[in-house]
């Protein structure tokens, strides 16, 4: 499939998951059209709404992204949630410990240890994936657990703010807070961090050797180890530089927003990476976008809520409903002589154009 | 910390066949789901559907069993729209399963509001008590663990046995095996591989679903919102823990069951150490079993591809 071609699908998926969204609302006894409006409007039109939805886009761009990466060399990474607790434990760890240090050169310090957090969180489901063969999806699923309570552990203890009245850290040093980018709103500079990021991975697996190996090792890893490609160095390399996307994500909410270490600072942001690195088909310069469309719609699920009545958890189903049809576009066969009634739907060209 | 008290090791058992069962039912629909070839990375949503259609059949109708295949049908339900997306669509298997969840999760938490309504949370459904096997229940130590627990546990233990026969047993369950093992191969001897393939789907999400049950109708007797809270995930570590047979499944999530109940009684017994540290004790247990046992383990040969008839 060529690139525009897996866009359409992508495009249509969405809106045929908005219609079957569609009639969860109407079944909320809403009108599925009002509460659509009502989301662009304030998701996306909004001054407030806006900003609001570019606070929430960032760490999931950065999310996806840490899943893009892995899976362009073949490997899952649903890890992405750990490594956010990792990267920003690691963040306010050192944020807290070098409050004098000028704003610059502190902000790269504490970026880099959340960037080594996230990394270091996925090197090891990364090693056992390359080296012993263990099923990276169960590993990093349970290591974002282990994270959690790890970050749970430090809030409550060792990093306790005195006399915090629930788990959270003191707070950071002033010149460490991200700057604000939209003036009076919460919105900060780490959406523009992530589209860098996207921008530079996007790059790098486009038009470099190391990134073109990546790509090969996940399209045929054999071929690619028959092609002098060291596949199991490439998959880790995937998964620790993943890692340390979603590692950056942690530091973004610490330091951007929060400017404290809470229990439960994500809120399954790394979850949502999943999504919107399907969402943008796995291409790095898509998932900005895709990133801001999964927050505007994350971000009106409280809107809708509030100006229509239409409940949250139905936009939580929506999401899933859009992963699920883009999932399915994107590997749904030109029918075949014996593919039933899509035959007569759509029109047939050539037999042996595969899936995938 | 404690020595040799038969009441408190009865007791901790006791508890860990209780913690443990859901997990063993959903590694059991796992073992058939891999078995046929399909990763069913689904089973937290299976559990999350199973466990909000229990809970809303005993609301609405007021009967446990009405509840009981409710849950039945939403799990199979689940099971189905997994076997959709991979074996007619053949997306790979992974993501179609966390799609999925996602899916049930954004589902059920929206279900719960439609038929509990501002209740979500709070509405308290009948469940099952504690059924005790006469005579057997009164042995010492493992008396109360085995032999005192509810019937949906007695069901684990009928299913378990059941699924063994058949699988290994049965000349259905060798075509079943066939299937995941090399499908090309069943399919030319006859076997219908891809209605083994929803079958096995459909088991495994109703299976998961008892799970999620157990967890409504005798641990809380209320559903929450996303109260699987990553059981499922575990499941799938059981399974590989159990070497895909329905005994070692069953039994890999009770020692998960077992970590969990210690956790607790730790987490009382030395409230000095944080208690983060018991909390992240089954996940720990989980990730040790995985890794030490590569490469001692093989799964079914053909799980995680999609079998593409016309293909050679």
């Amino acid at each position: 499939m060529s690139a525009s071609q897996i866009q359409v699908r992508v495009l249509l998926s969405i809106v045929i998951a908005l219609c079957l969204g569609g009639v969860l609302i109407v079944i909320d006894g809403h009108n599925p059209l009002a509460a659509y409006a009502a989301l662009l409007n304030e998701s996306f039109l909004d001054y407030w709404g806006l900003s609001n939805t570019l606070v929430k886009a960032s760490p999931m761009l950065l999310a996806g992204l840490a899943v893009i990466l892995p899976l362009r060399a073949g490997v899952f990474n649903i890890g992405g949630e750990g490594q956010i607790y990792m990267g920003g434990l690691f963040g306010a760890v050192v944020a807290l410990n070098i409050p004098d240090t000028p704003g610059v050169l502190g902000l790269i310090a504490i970026f880099g240890a959340a960037a080594v957090g996230g990394g270091l969180w996925a090197a090891f489901p990364a090693y056992l994936r390359a080296y012993k063969g263990t099923n990276e999806v169960i590993v990093t699923l349970l290591m974002n657990f282990v994270a959690i309570h790890i970050v749970s552990y430090a809030v409550s203890g060792p990093l306790m703010a005195e006399g915090a009245p629930y788990p959270y850290s003191e707070e950071i040093a002033d010149q460490f807070k991200l700057p604000i980018l939209m003036p009076r709103s919460d919105a900060h500079l780490g959406i523009l961090i992530g589209v860098l990021a996207a921008v530079l991975l996007y790059f790098w697996i486009r038009s470099t050797p190391s990134g073109f190996r990546l790509d090969l090792v996940g399209r045929n890893a054999r071929a690619a180890t028959y092609a002098g490609v060291n596949a199991k160095r490439n998959i880790m390399m995937s998964m620790i530089v993943g890692g340390a996307l979603a590692g950056l994500a942690g530091a973004i909410e610490v330091a951007g927003l929060k400017y404290r270490l809470f229990h439960l600072f994500s809120d399954g942001y790394g979850y949502d990476g999943i999504v919107v690195a399907f969402l943008a088909a796995l291409n790095p310069i898509v998932a900005p976008v895709a990133a801001f469309f999964l927050a505007g719609l994350s971000a009106g699920a409280g809107t809708m809520q509030r100006s229509i009545g239409v409940e949250g958890s139905v936009v939580e189903a929506i999401e899933g409903i859009i992963v699920i049809c883009v999932a399915a576009a994107l590997v749904v066969r030109k029918p075949t002589a014996d593919s039933g009634w899509l035959k007569r739907l759509l029109p047939q060209r050539n037999k042996n154009a595969g899936g995938v | 910390m404690f020595g040799f008290d038969a009441a408190l090791i009865s007791d901790v058992l006791a508890s860990s066949v209780r913690l443990g069962t859901p997990i063993a039912f959903a590694a059991l629909g796992g073992v058939f789901a891999e078995r046929s070839g399909t990763y069913n990375v689904a089973l937290e949503g299976g559990m999350l559907s199973g466990a909000l259609g229990a809970a809303s059949g005993v609301f609405i109708t007021g009967s446990v069993f009405a509840g009981l295949i409710c849950g039945l049908i939403c799990g199979m339900l689940t099971g189905l729209l997994l076997g959709g997306l991979v074996i007619k669509l053949r997306v790979n298997q992974l993501v179609a399963g966390l799609a999925v969840n996602i899916l049930v999760a954004g589902l059920t938490a929206f279900g719960a509001r439609l038929v509990f309504g501002d209740m979500a949370g709070g509405a308290r459904v009948e469940g099952f008590s504690t059924m005790e096997i006469p005579g057997l229940s009164s042995l010492p130590v493992i008396g109360s663990a085995f032999f005192m627990q509810d019937p949906l546990f007695y069901l684990l233990v009928v299913v378990g046995g059941l699924s063994w026969w058949w699988l290994f047993r049965s000349n259905a369950g060798l075509d079943f095996r066939a299937v995941g093992e090399n499908p090309r191969a069943a399919d030319v001897a006859g076997v219908r591989v891809f209605r083994m393939k929803y079958v096995a789907l459909a088991i495994s999400g109703a299976l998961a679903a008892l799970g999620g049950m157990h967890l409504v109708l005798s641990q809380v007797y209320v559903f929450t919102e996303g109260m699987s809270a990553g059981k499922g995930f575990i499941a799938l570590a059981a399974i590989i823990l159990g070497r895909w047979s329905p005994a070692g499944a069953i039994a890999a999530a009770l020692l998960f069951g077992f970590f969990d109940a210690v956790q607790f009684k730790l987490q009382f017994s030395n409230p000095d150490v944080p208690y983060q540290l018991f909390l992240i004790l089954p996940y720990v247990a989980s990730l040790a079993a995985l890794i030490f046992l590569v490469g001692k383990t093989r799964a079914p040969a053909s799980v995680g591809t999609a079998y593409i008839r016309e293909q050679r």
